[in-house]
């Protein structure tokens, strides 16, 4: 029971990453039907430009760890955002209009520049980073002598991901820019004929993209402390599955797909193997995809007339 | 007001518009009858820039609109209510009516939403339902409500009758000319309800196979032996 308590609130640790990484697959695909295989590695520039950014701060001698993380955070947003925009720009818009597997190749190529181009600029060694968020909080003891605990560092990037998904789902449901991304993601010829900037929209769709997977980067290099450039390979597939597996297109799903993907990953390292949880991982996606394509929140695709 | 010279249109290898002219003046109900597949609705589309035309000119109060992006059309005062309504069917009707607005002043969107609903009573009950669940007529009176948030000073209509109950087609063109007389807008129609378009409408055009063969006053086409042989005989007279 308290092993199943400590693996629940590590599953939900990881589950909050894959999230917010979810999110990108997701939104994007709803509204340009098309797999952006480069948004892993976005979320992976997001852990380095996270980790450049707590290198700086430790220089400027900037040292309360809330102000930090609070500077770290807002740039590593705002500068992968512009890495998701230039993307976008680079090498999807020119392809619109193109037949459909044109992106999608195109976006493998992104996906491979950018592991190549972060290896090259930032060398390949893994990237500590000493811990900045310490301390745990003892839950309780069992009579066996195990302590559950949660540490600071999981209540704030649990807390931080229920913030930002609900800043996230607020936009999507009552601003006029998330009207116009439902609007492009259910008719977008139709967006474009009441006036909206369909490029602009999308272009904004990868921005917002881009900042959440920020975030799960700026997370993950909290959270494990090393990174190189090759963890947005794995990471990237993972929050895809559980794109997937929460039924692409779906923005809860999404959330919930990359809840699940991180308990069952936790679980399975905890009761059976760490070494195979990413098989476990895989063949979700592959029972997924067998038996219920459409995802546990998807709607099945209908032929627009 | 609106002004097409020369227009060709393709889609693919097809060409679907084979230089067409027509020509819409301030506060006119002008309409364009023909058969299916004639090219009617490529042609509202063309003047919308989806798809853009491969040849000519479109003249939007003397601005060259040929070449401008979708939404900047929209934004000098043309909305269109498309082929098959396209309504965003998983928005409430408020949500299809807030993106009818977009281009519009969002200070007015009060007194527009109020205009919308007073035209259709219907939208008001239903303007938290979904569109998709709506049924055929209602879900064509928010394909024009939602145009008309959009205060356009041109509003292109396609098909407003299809497939609705005749008691409903009459409403709808009750309204179109209540539109055009009351609140100055001009309108271009195209219709397969040739009878019903041509009595509204103040001109018309016949389309065939993506050229005009055929144009003059809603009166006289009515009138036309050719125009009652191939659209009217056996249908709504």
């Amino acid at each position: 029971m308290e092993y199943f308590v400590q693996q629940l609130i590590n599953g939900l640790t990881l589950g909050a990453i894959y999230g917010l990484i979810a999110i990108g697959y997701t939104m994007v695909y709803g509204i340009i039907g098309m797999i952006n295989f480069a948004h892993g590695e976005i979320y992976m520039i997001g852990a380095f430009v996270s980790i450049i950014g707590f290198l700086v701060m430790g220089l400027a001698g900037i040292t309360w760890v809330p102000l930090a993380l609070l500077i770290v955070l807002v740039c590593t947003m705002v500068v992968t955002a512009l890495y998701g925009w230039t993307v976008e720009r680079l090498a999807y818009r020119p392809l619109r209009g193109s037949f459909r597997l044109a992106p999608l190749i195109s976006a493998i190529g992104m996906s491979i520049f950018l592991q190549n181009y972060v290896q090259l600029t930032q060398g390949a060694r893994v990237k500590p980073l000493q811990p900045i968020v310490t301390g745990v909080l003892p839950l309780f003891t069992s009579p066996g002598g195990f302590t559950v605990q949660i540490s600071y560092l999981q209540i704030f990037i649990i807390l931080l991901t229920v913030v930002l998904m609900a800043v996230f789902t607020y936009m999507i449901a009552a601003t006029p820019l998330g009207r116009s991304q439902r609007a492009c993601q259910q008719d977008l010829g139709m967006a474009a004929l009441v006036g909206v900037d369909v490029d602009r929209t999308i272009s904004l769709t990868f921005v917002t993209g881009a900042a959440l997977a920020a975030v799960a980067g700026f997370m993950v290099t909290l959270y494990y402390g090393v990174i190189d450039f090759y963890i947005g390979f794995l990471a990237g597939i993972k929050a895809f599955t559980a794109a997937v597996l929460g039924g692409i297109g779906s923005l809860p799903g999404a959330m919930l797909g990359g809840l699940l993907i991180g308990l069952i990953e936790a679980f399975f390292s905890g009761y059976f193997s760490v070494e195979y949880k990413d098989v476990a991982v895989f063949i979700m996606l592959v029972l997924v995809l067998i038996f219920l394509p459409t995802g546990l929140l998807g709607r099945p695709e209908v032929e627009k007339v | 007001m609106l002004t097409v010279s020369g227009v060709h249109t393709f889609y693919g290898n097809i060409e679907a518009l084979k230089g067409v002219d027509i020509e819409v003046g301030v506060g006119e109900i002008v309409t364009i009858i023909g058969a299916n597949g004639a090219g009617k609705s490529t042609l509202l589309m063309t003047i919308c820039g989806r798809p853009r035309a491969a040849r000519g000119r479109i003249v939007f109060e003397g601005r060259d609109i040929t070449h401008m992006p979708t939404f900047e059309i929209v934004r000098l005062g043309i909305a269109q209510s498309p082929e098959g309504r396209r309504i965003f069917p998983r928005m409430t009707v408020l949500e299809n009516l807030q993106m009818g607005a977009t281009v519009a002043d969002p200070s007015r969107f009060a007194d527009d939403l109020e205009r919308v609903f007073t035209l259709f009573p219907i939208l008001r009950q239903r303007q938290n339902q979904r569109g998709g669940t709506l049924s055929g007529g209602e879900q064509q009176m928010l394909a024009i409500g939602r145009a008309l948030m959009a205060r356009p000073r041109l509003l292109l209509l396609d098909e407003p009758s299809l497939g609705l109950a005749p008691l409903v087609v009459k409403q709808i063109f009750e309204v179109i000319r209540e539109i055009n007389e009351q609140q100055k807008v001009t309108v271009f129609l195209v219709e397969q309800n040739a009878f019903h378009a041509l009595k509204l409408a103040h001109r018309g055009y016949v389309m065939q196979t993506g050229r005009i063969t055929l144009a003059g006053t809603g009166r006289e086409l009515l009138a036309n032996k050719e125009v009652r042989a191939a659209y009217l005989e056996g249908g709504h007279a």
